[in-house]
């Protein structure tokens, strides 16, 4: 495990990956597309008017019912509910979009660099080779998969020795453990990307 | 290419031109997730602000729960709200205090 460094003479942000790394970090970002496409983004309807509230493709105005998406999408105010419903139903649709775009962008990106579509040899390396707007993309969208698993886990401020003192076989532990994983990737990335600016 | 004509003005032109009374302000929210170190960067990079300065308002936002970010015009907060949610970042807009 090594994360990401910074190539100056490319101009690249580099990483290598094993099978199984690679293979878990498309597992997530798959899972998070899927999410964003899931509870659909529409508009609820308000009532007054049936067929003005079916012809309002507009967007979504309440918070999602889902906490991860309601976390990733959180209420811009936070004492104006009006305000907020406006604000939702035109950035809403577009920042999912944006999500599930650069989550795909990691997909792409592991499987151009050699990541088959069925796992199946052992002691396969995974070398990527990112562009400073692409790895970029790949930071936001760790974001987005850290605050999923977080969520998830109800990981809260200054709870490392819970997580630490769970048996290992504990699915949340290994869950956590592969938060943090990823964790310490997206801080190599924060460092590469400080270098490349 | 004729010489534009001189256009007479009906409204006075001020009123798009005074500062709004009441500023607004985007304020960014400690979470559990989110590390220092890329919440440093994203105030530099979205921002432009200096290293010093992001690290001072990520601070804020580590040890008091809540940083003023930056401050505008309604619209314009909505867009750095926006852009903070883009980010992962919880961000709120509301008029200042």
């Amino acid at each position: 495990m090594t994360g990401f460094t910074y190539h100056r003479r490319g101009k690249r942000v580099i990483a290598t990956f094993s099978g199984f790394e690679a293979d878990l970090l498309r597992s997530l970002a798959s899972q998070l597309i899927e999410l964003l496409h899931d509870e659909a983004a529409l508009p609820q309807p308000t009532g007054a008017d049936p067929l003005e509230a079916m012809l309002d493709f507009s967007g979504p105005t309440t918070e999602p019912e889902d906490p991860v998406l309601a976390r990733l999408f959180p209420s811009a105010y936070r004492d104006d509910e009006e305000a907020a419903g406006e604000f939702r139903r035109f950035t809403e649709g577009g920042l999912r979009e944006g999500k599930a775009t650069a989550a795909g962008a990691i997909i792409d990106g592991l499987e151009d660099a050699g990541l088959p579509p069925e796992l199946a040899e052992d002691g396969l390396m995974i070398d990527v080779e990112l562009d400073p707007p692409t790895a970029e993309s790949w930071m936001r969208s760790f974001t987005d998969i850290r605050l999923a698993l977080a969520t998830r886990l109800g990981v809260e401020d200054g709870d490392e020795d819970y997580w630490g003192q769970l048996d290992e076989e504990d699915p949340r532990a290994q869950v956590y453990d592969i938060y943090q994983w990823v964790g310490y990737l997206q801080e190599t990335l924060v460092e590469a990307l400080t270098k490349a600016a | 290419m004729s010489a534009p004509s001189p256009v007479e003005l009906d409204e006075p032109l001020s009123d798009d031109l005074t500062v709004p009374a009441t500023p607004w302000i985007t304020i960014v929210w400690n979470d559990p997730v989110n590390l220092m170190s890329y919440v440093t960067y994203v105030f530099q990079q979205y921002f432009g602000y200096e290293k010093k300065k992001a690290e001072k308002l990520m601070m804020e936002v580590h040890q008091d729960g809540r940083s003023a970010v930056s401050s505008g015009t309604r619209e314009e907060m909505e867009r750095d709200v926006q852009a903070m949610h883009g980010y992962g970042l919880w961000a709120t807009l509301e008029k200042q205090g």
